[in-house]
């Protein structure tokens, strides 16, 4: 029997926003444990929670941006676990009421587009960071350690319709998803450092059925190359059990990289009962119009718009111009280079090439980055105007990059400028010429080619600073 | 109203007595029959409110402001270590 795959993905995303979804604590990354901790973050008895301003602007934005509609009246809810990461014992989340429904996004796949449904985005907080002792995870560890620096961060959570018919079709759902919040710049979409998180509910069914078949719940996928990775593992184990005719069991399942297979998480000893009810101390969330259209203006050019601008009125590939639009920063850079330079093809190959591979090697984001747009602009004009040559540039880039300094500073203090003085030259050439008489000897029996050679020479002889141009017209009159 | 006392109890992770369960089984029965009285009321022309007071978009500015309490915050944790809150094996 012929079986199709469906799956459905649930992202959270955390918002840059300055401070946390309902108290002033701050949202920062990496601070000294439980120091961004405050009474209403930690669940004190008689707080009052606040909703913070910008985090439903992040969320309307997204929703617009993915089609939705932003529901006229949305509600916030508490719902009830027990964790040690959740220090309130309960979670702020929409439940019945979230803040948008019914969008899509388009993604293209082996050459097919799709429109993939958006379920609903709503907001929640974040929960604390466990830190495990004795084990490298929950498994086996002795005892935690919980830092609530996280606790109350808002946090967006972004589900698809069962839309999604292959792993493949999943990884590049929330590749679309990751650079629409990057260019959106409501959340840096890093799924190695949790900013980004993505479960995946997947279920097998026999083409034509209807029904949907048993899903699973597949946790722990924390990049996006592990995204295919685990729901290929998943589908195979569905379809292996489903072909020996017995039933898969609902679950949630625990992806291990490593192995790259999933296993079932211990299920929990209690059905999930959240108990959930309207947060008593929030009011309804219920945008106007007007605020709504406000925050519409702020969205500007749709990163698989600008892709599409890239490719046919700069003229770049599609590869380029996919890599141009993954994050806001390449984009913008890019885009101030093609301003002032005026040629995007060389523009995107400096920035695909040697920068790209530079923040590659020092595990570094576009925007660490010490070179401005003007001085890889200088540089590119350097190479037009024959003052540096290609090699020279790359240098000059590195060094730019490395120090952060001026492009003239590097170029005269390295003594990097490119020789163009005929004389200079001349010198060298006759030099060389008179060194090597066989190969002038070949040169004007007609072999040509030779004419690379002393190229060749006179590059080393200056250190690669020869200006090619004149060198070769000078080499030409000289062996004739 | 019937009450399932031990699936509560197990929801909100406390331990009874058989005499603790019966008394507030009864206890908790009586309330909610109390509050049943509310199913009486004719609701089908209200629309469904989530909150008691008419109040919506109670918003603040994204501005940080630090909080003067962490260290009491932790004073209050059962155990501590590396200025964090320290908790005992989470699964067996």
């Amino acid at each position: 029997m012929k079986y199709e795959t469906i799956i459905g993905l649930e992202i959270h995303a955390q918002l840059l926003t300055e401070s946390k979804m309902f108290c002033s604590c701050s949202n920062k990354f990496g601070d000294k444990p439980n120091t961004n901790i405050c009474p209403v973050c930690t669940g004190q008895p008689g707080v009052l929670p606040v909703t913070n301003r910008k985090a439903i602007e992040l969320a309307i934005k997204t929703a617009l941006a993915l089609n939705c509609t932003i529901e006229p009246s949305s509600v916030f809810a508490r719902k009830h676990y027990f964790y040690p990461d959740l220090p309130k014992n309960f979670q702020i989340s929409q439940y019945e009421l979230p803040l948008a429904t019914k969008g899509y996004i388009e993604i293209e796949v082996d050459g097919k587009k799709r429109k993939i449904g958006i379920t609903r985005v709503h907001l929640e907080e974040d929960a604390g960071k466990l830190v495990h002792v004795g084990a490298e995870r929950i498994m086996g560890a002795e005892e935690s350690l919980v830092d609530y620096n996280r606790t109350g961060t808002p946090l967006m959570e972004i589900v698809s319709e069962p839309d999604l018919r292959s792993p493949k079709e999943a990884a590049v759902y929330t590749q679309r998803l990751a650079e629409l919040l990057r260019s959106l710049m409501v959340c840096d979409a890093k799924m190695e450092e949790g900013s980004l998180r993505c479960d995946a509910n997947i279920s097998i069914r026999p083409i034509g059925e209807a029904k949907f078949g048993t899903k699973t719940e597949v946790k722990n996928i924390n990049s996006f190359k592990a995204i295919e990775k685990a729901l290929i593992s998943e589908e195979k184990r569905h379809l292996e059990v489903t072909e020996e005719g017995e039933k898969i069991i609902q679950e949630t399942r625990f992806f291990d990289e490593q192995t790259e297979t999933t296993t079932g998480m211990r299920s929990k000893e209690y059905a999930h009962d959240y108990r959930y009810f309207p947060e008593p101390d929030l009011v309804p969330i219920e945008p106007s119009t007007e605020w709504i259209e406000e925050i519409r203006q702020t969205i500007g050019e749709l990163p698989q718009q600008k892709k599409e601008r890239f490719i046919t009125e700069l003229k770049l590939s599609p590869e380029t111009a996919q890599i141009m639009v993954a994050d806001k920063q390449t984009g913008d850079f890019f885009e101030a280079v093609v301003k002032l330079h005026g040629q995007p093809v060389a523009a995107a190959n400096w920035i695909v090439g040697d920068i790209t591979a530079f923040l590659n090697e020092q595990k570094m984001s576009f925007n660490e980055l010490a070179l401005s747009p003007a001085q890889l602009a200088e540089i590119l004009k350097m190479i037009d105007t024959g003052t540096l040559s290609n090699k020279l540039a790359k240098d000059v880039l590195f060094q730019v990059l490395k120090t952060g300094k001026q492009v003239k500073e590097v170029i005269e203090g390295a003594g990097l400028t490119q020789i163009s003085d005929e004389s200079e030259l001349t010198k060298v050439i006759e030099e060389i010429i008179k060194n090597n008489p066989k190969q002038v000897e070949q040169f004007k029996s007609g072999k040509t080619a030779v004419l690379a050679f002393f190229v060749g020479q006179v590059m080393k002889a200056t250190k690669g600073r020869a200006n090619p141009q004149v060198l070769n017209a000078l080499l030409k009159k000289a062996l004739h | 109203m019937q009450i399932d006392i031990e699936h509560i109890a197990r929801l909100a992770r406390v331990a009874l007595s058989p005499e603790e369960k019966k008394l507030f089984a009864r206890q908790l029965s009586s309330i909610l029959e109390f509050a049943a009285n509310l199913q009486k009321v004719e609701t089908n022309d209200i629309p469904p409110t989530a909150h008691a007071i008419p109040m919506k978009n109670v918003l603040r500015e994204d501005k940080t402001i630090p909080c003067e309490n962490v260290e009491e915050i932790l004073a209050n944790a059962p155990d501590e270590a590396s200025h964090m809150f320290r908790v005992p094996k989470i699964l067996e």
